[in-house]
């Protein structure tokens, strides 16, 4: 992986957004009947996920 | 021949703490330490994490982790290791590591610098590790559940209510922080204030605008940051606004406790996420540059590597070296707060077993060394400006000249010209008594990025830039803590009634939410109404929970080296769950029983109820019903510690019995997925 990707992933997954790319290409792999989510239809599901009660809370 | 360059190290480490224990009197160069500690970390992941990994949790590269098998490109998602190291971070660092080494530095950095040395080596990354660990091998099951199905049902009811009440305390402890720091500051109430409209814009900006730009917008929210930081020496310097944005600690206190209630329910999208962005981004930009700083410039340490203090009558906070060191610096050393991270999203992320070893166990060392940085910042102050900022108004008064003499009574010579220099220096019509550690570490980080960028005329942009950064996450904390504790009292009351725990119906939502804000709005009016500064009180009782925390967590890791018949390495986790006992037992029995009112509970409360039957007035009390307040404040933290007490001791005993049936059995028990668990 490319370095300035990785910095990019990284700062995405520390406000809670995983590899939208990743997603896509789970989504064509092993779900190829469904419509994948829109990038800001991934990162609002991402959101409320965080935020939802599920997600693991933050530290002190 | 590979050995040698740990060698190398390991002769750093012993000159580095070799000089800093030797040096009397003379100032040393904060690099010493620094080197020291790194040191010790590589050395420590290179052979006792390996140890760990190869030899007691025979991490299997070949096996197939949650991430793989259960692989849905949203919350199970196979991750590059130093992506997710960055995730892992980023998570389980926040104010608890910069907060507790300043407390601490009253008693000298060295006593300080050696607990969060060895304490992360031997307790606080092993605890993250071996948790991370045990979930990742049931897919990523969270810490309560963990403790449910290895322990039972009652240990992972006990577990649960048991973060619940840390999650209020911790709250409560960091709403005060921010109160401390804010308090009579009408630079730092405008930059934070500005906060809230920046958050708000930038939530209709990725909703609306351009959806999903989080970088994008995340650049213009920084940009705003940093202008409403300038526009604050404008507003603190103007007639007509500074007094509008002069808070006391009190109305403070209110409109954190309405913040507070407001944020929780409003949609994430709007207030919550794009805060989220602006604090994260902020808080590793603020420590990279702070150890960045800190290596550049190498400033020299002033704070005596021992001080008076070790014998537990410091300014800023009563009671011996043991148990009280080791429960002031919780964050950075070990805390028990990390299981819940641990076990939460991280092991779902694991692309391969045996990067659990550099993300569980690495990030904790890196929490240690922020931690060490949060120290060698307070301790390049001098002395006398850290104790006018960190005692009590009972003890410093109020007046540079009352502070002075005060301090210099300490041992420390500070001149009142000296104190009000320093406030100006950094934009603040005062600095005495801002207890809290927030505004001593921004001190400290204003100090070293002058030094860097600007020079004294930019001390007070950085001061204030400081105060932002910390200020932001932790009300970042408060609304999502609000929020975590709203779902678990609605999970929790729901067992009883059903009805209570749809999340998205309004009546049990907002009933939920005022509780947990009641709950720990409670605590803060509490500490923000002590005579004492309240950090007093509360961070013992958050350290308490932070580290009871940590013992349960402990013990279910023993308990699960027992079950896999590895029992012959279990004092990997046994010895320091021992330890985290004693010293939360002890601290607790000294809380309840010791007769110094300093110290104790109820000690506190017989002086008051004492002085009521007479009929006087003590301090800060005004009138016979906040005497009366005080005493019942008094009694309620002394229940609360007899029930962490009663916490730890359920859980340790039930972790014995657990072990002890895992030893009577002649096989492997733990509940683990089985090896070729089947691919979905």
């Amino acid at each position: 992986m490319k370095l300035l990707a990785m910095v990019r992933d990284s700062l995405r997954l520390m406000v809670g957004v995983p590899s939208y790319q990743t997603y896509v290409d789970h989504m064509r792999r092993k779900h190829p009947e469904s419509l994948p989510m829109s990038y800001p239809e991934f990162v609002r599901d991402r959101q409320a996920a965080r935020f939802g009660g599920k997600g693991s809370p933050r530290c002190c | 021949m590979k050995h040698l360059p740990f060698a190398v190290l390991g002769v750093v480490a012993a000159l580095g703490l070799g000089v800093v224990a030797s040096s009397r009197g003379e100032e040393v160069s904060a690099l010493w330490i620094v080197f020291a500690a790194a040191s010790i970390y590589v050395i420590a992941y290179r052979y006792y994490s390996k140890f760990i990994a190869d030899r007691v949790m025979k991490l299997d590269a070949g096996r197939v982790t949650p991430a793989v098998r259960l692989t849905d490109g949203l919350d199970y998602v196979p991750t590059n290791k130093y992506v997710l190291f960055g995730h892992h971070f980023a998570a389980i660092a926040g104010a608890g590591p910069l907060v507790g080494p300043v407390l601490a530095a009253q008693m000298g950095y060295l006593p300080g610098l050696l607990w969060l040395v060895t304490g992360v080596v031997l307790a606080g990354a092993v605890q993250d590790f071996t948790i991370l660990f045990i979930s990742m091998r049931r897919d990523g099951r969270s810490l309560g559940e963990l403790i449910r199905s290895e322990l039972g049902v009652v240990p992972g009811l006990v577990a649960l209510f048991g973060a619940f009440i840390i999650m209020v305390i911790l709250l409560a402890v960091l709403a005060l922080i921010v109160v401390k720091a804010l308090a009579d500051s009408p630079w730092g109430m405008f930059t934070v204030t500005a906060t809230i409209p920046i958050a708000l814009f930038m939530g209709v900006y990725t909703r609306f605008l351009r959806p999903g730009r989080i970088g994008e917008v995340s650049i213009i929210g920084l940009t705003m940051l940093m202008l409403a930081i300038i526009l604050g020496q404008n507003v603190a310097e103007s007639a007509t606004l500074a007094p509008l944005f002069t808070l006391t600690g009190t109305q403070l206190c209110w409109a954190l406790i309405g913040y507070g209630f407001v944020a929780a329910v409003l949609p994430v999208w709007l207030l919550l996420a794009p805060r989220d962005y602006l604090s994260t981004f902020l808080k590793i930009g603020a420590i990279v540059s702070l150890a960045v700083g800190i290596i550049v410039l190498a400033p020299s340490l002033k704070m005596p590597a021992v001080s008076a203090f070790v014998d537990g009558n410091g300014p800023v906070w009563k009671g011996s070296l043991f148990p009280f060191l080791f429960i002031t610096i919780a964050c950075g050393a070990v805390s028990g707060f990390h299981s819940l991270i641990a076990s939460g999203t991280t092991p779902k992320l694991l692309a391969n077993e045996t990067d659990s070893r550099f993300v569980g166990y690495g990030a904790m060392l890196m929490e240690s060394f922020v931690a060490v940085m949060a120290l060698v910042a307070a301790s390049i102050l001098e002395p006398g400006i850290y104790f006018t900022m960190n005692s009590p108004p009972a003890v410093v008064g109020t007046s540079p000249e009352s502070a002075s003499a005060a301090v210099e009574k300490m041992g420390f010579a500070v001149s009142a010209e000296t104190i009000a220099e320093t406030a100006r220096e950094v934009g603040e019509t005062t600095i005495i008594s801002r207890t809290g550690g927030a505004p001593t570490l921004a001190v400290g980080m204003a100090h070293v990025f002058a030094n860097a960028i600007g020079g004294k005329g930019m001390k007070a942009f950085w001061y204030h830039f400081a105060i932002l950064f910390e200020a932001l996450f932790i009300l970042t904390a408060v609304d999502a803590g609000t929020r975590a504790g709203r779902f678990m009292l609605q999970d929790l009351i729901g067992t009883a009634v059903p009805s209570f725990k749809q999340t998205s119906s309004w009546v049990p939502a907002i009933t939920a939410t005022a509780i947990v804000v009641g709950a720990w709005g409670f605590f803060l009016y509490q500490g923000v109404t002590d005579p004492l500064g309240g950090i007093n009180t509360l961070w013992p009782l958050f350290g308490m929970a932070n580290q009871m925390l940590s013992a349960i967590a402990l013990t279910l890791a023993t308990v699960v080296f027992f079950k896999m018949k590895r029992e012959r390495y279990a004092w990997i986790t046994a010895v320091p769950t021992v330890w985290l006992i004693a010293c939360t037992m002890t601290a607790g029995c000294l809380k309840l029983f010791s007769d110094d009112p300093a110290i104790g509970f109820n000690a506190h409360a017989r002086k008051f109820s004492t002085a009521l039957e007479r009929g006087e007035l003590l301090a800060p009390a005004k009138s016979l019903e906040q005497m009366r307040q005080i005493v019942a404040n008094d009694h309620i933290d002394a229940v609360l510690c007899l029930v962490f007490m009663a916490v730890v001791i359920a859980i340790a005993g039930f972790g014995i019995r657990a072990c002890a049936r895992a030893l009577r059995s002649d096989r492997w028990t733990a509940i683990e997925l089985p090896l070729g668990a089947s691919v979905e």
